[in-house]
């Protein structure tokens, strides 16, 4: 190679390592490079959780709100293992199943972390654990109210998005498939219709099972993926974690790229003319 | 109150028994807990972190100690 070609080359490079670093997005005001969050229960250890996260290289991590164990004090803490001054720290309402359970959680949160961007999430029943919109609505109208910054998972329907939005929600998460079924994305056409209708961040919260899930919801113009089971309950959660990180960046950059057309038939990659 | 001056309180749900006179941070701190740590509901309304100190342990008082735990 030439030592112009080598300079080429190397300009080349950084162009695309600024595109990607420019490639950021914002919620509340915030801005992340990051496009990956990931949830910090059902891990085996605390330790295995903290590598999983480093390896996933999330920027956001959810964390839940439960009382603190008054007959043993002493248990290792997750603020010693994933540190609230590198991660942000995502409090969600999962186990809550009306708007005042989660409004009181949130308000909790907010005391033990103080800021304002929250997870909520009401949920409806307990075998689906699908979204009571209703309530998901009603709470999201009084966190706003309350100055709270709500991102908000709910069904993946257009309207309720939208509505939802107007209320004040600062991201829309609708759900891939179930909390924890690992079934990958259900109804891509619902999805899509979210993302082009929204003016705050689309995240597809729940149901991924692995890579191609999430590059899925990405490919599909979502701004991030939420997830925690595909990596917790991985054979190998560290591994998987890298494995969700290159999918999320490889469904973004093939989002940017913008995806050849499908055709109903084969047609040929090297040229017809010229033949022998 | 109990005539030897000590109050009955809730916790997380559990019954306990402290001598009179604690604050909120003292209670919290009594309980091996650290107050900058958790965040404290006080029958059903949140204490301030910054007022622990000035809110005083009453007879009778249900309190809700939480913190962050590891959820999805």
């Amino acid at each position: 190679m030439t030592s112009k070609s080598c300079i080429l080359s190397e300009v080349a490079k950084l162009t695309a390592q600024q595109e990607i670093s420019a490639d950021t997005w914002s919620v509340a005001g915030r801005t992340f490079t990051s496009r990956l969050i990931v949830g910090t229960g059902k891990y085996k250890t605390l330790e295995q959780n903290a590598a999983a996260v480093e390896a996933s290289g999330a920027e956001i991590v959810t964390v839940a709100v439960r009382r603190v164990n008054i007959s043993d004090p002493g248990q290792p803490r997750l603020t010693d293992f994933i540190d609230p001054q590198n991660v942000t720290y995502l409090p969600n309402t999962a186990g809550c199943f009306t708007a005042e359970e989660a409004i009181r959680t949130l308000r909790l949160a907010r005391e033990a972390g103080g800021w304002n961007l929250v997870k909520l999430e009401v949920l409806g029943e307990a075998k689906t654990l699908y979204p009571d919109m209703r309530e998901t609505l009603r709470a999201t109208e009084s966190l706003v109210a309350e100055g709270f910054e709500p991102m908000v998972y709910c069904v993946d329907d257009p309207i309720a998005a939208k509505q939802l939005e107007e209320a004040g929600a600062v991201a829309i998460m609708p759900l891939g498939a179930p909390i924890g079924s690992g079934l990958g994305v259900q109804n891509r056409v619902t999805i899509r219709l979210i993302v082009e209708g929204a003016n705050v961040p689309v995240l597809v919260d729940a149901g991924v099972g692995t890579a191609s899930d999430a590059a899925e919801a990405m490919e599909l113009g979502c701004d991030g993926v939420l997830m925690n089971t595909a990596i917790a309950e991985a054979k190998d959660p560290v591994l998987m974690a890298r494995a969700m990180k290159s999918a999320v960046y490889s469904g973004r950059l093939a989002y940017l790229a913008g995806r050849m057309q499908k055709r109903r038939y084969a047609d040929p990659s090297s040229p017809l003319a010229g033949l022998i | 109150m109990s005539l030897d001056g000590s109050l009955g309180i809730r916790v997380n749900g559990e019954h306990r028994r402290l001598p009179g006179g604690m604050n909120v941070a003292e209670m919290v701190s009594s309980l091996g807990l650290d107050p900058l740590r958790v965040a404290v509901e006080r029958n059903l309304e949140i204490i301030p972190r910054s007022s622990l100190q000035e809110v005083m342990v009453e007879d009778g008082d249900d309190f809700e100690i939480v913190h962050f735990v590891g959820g999805g």
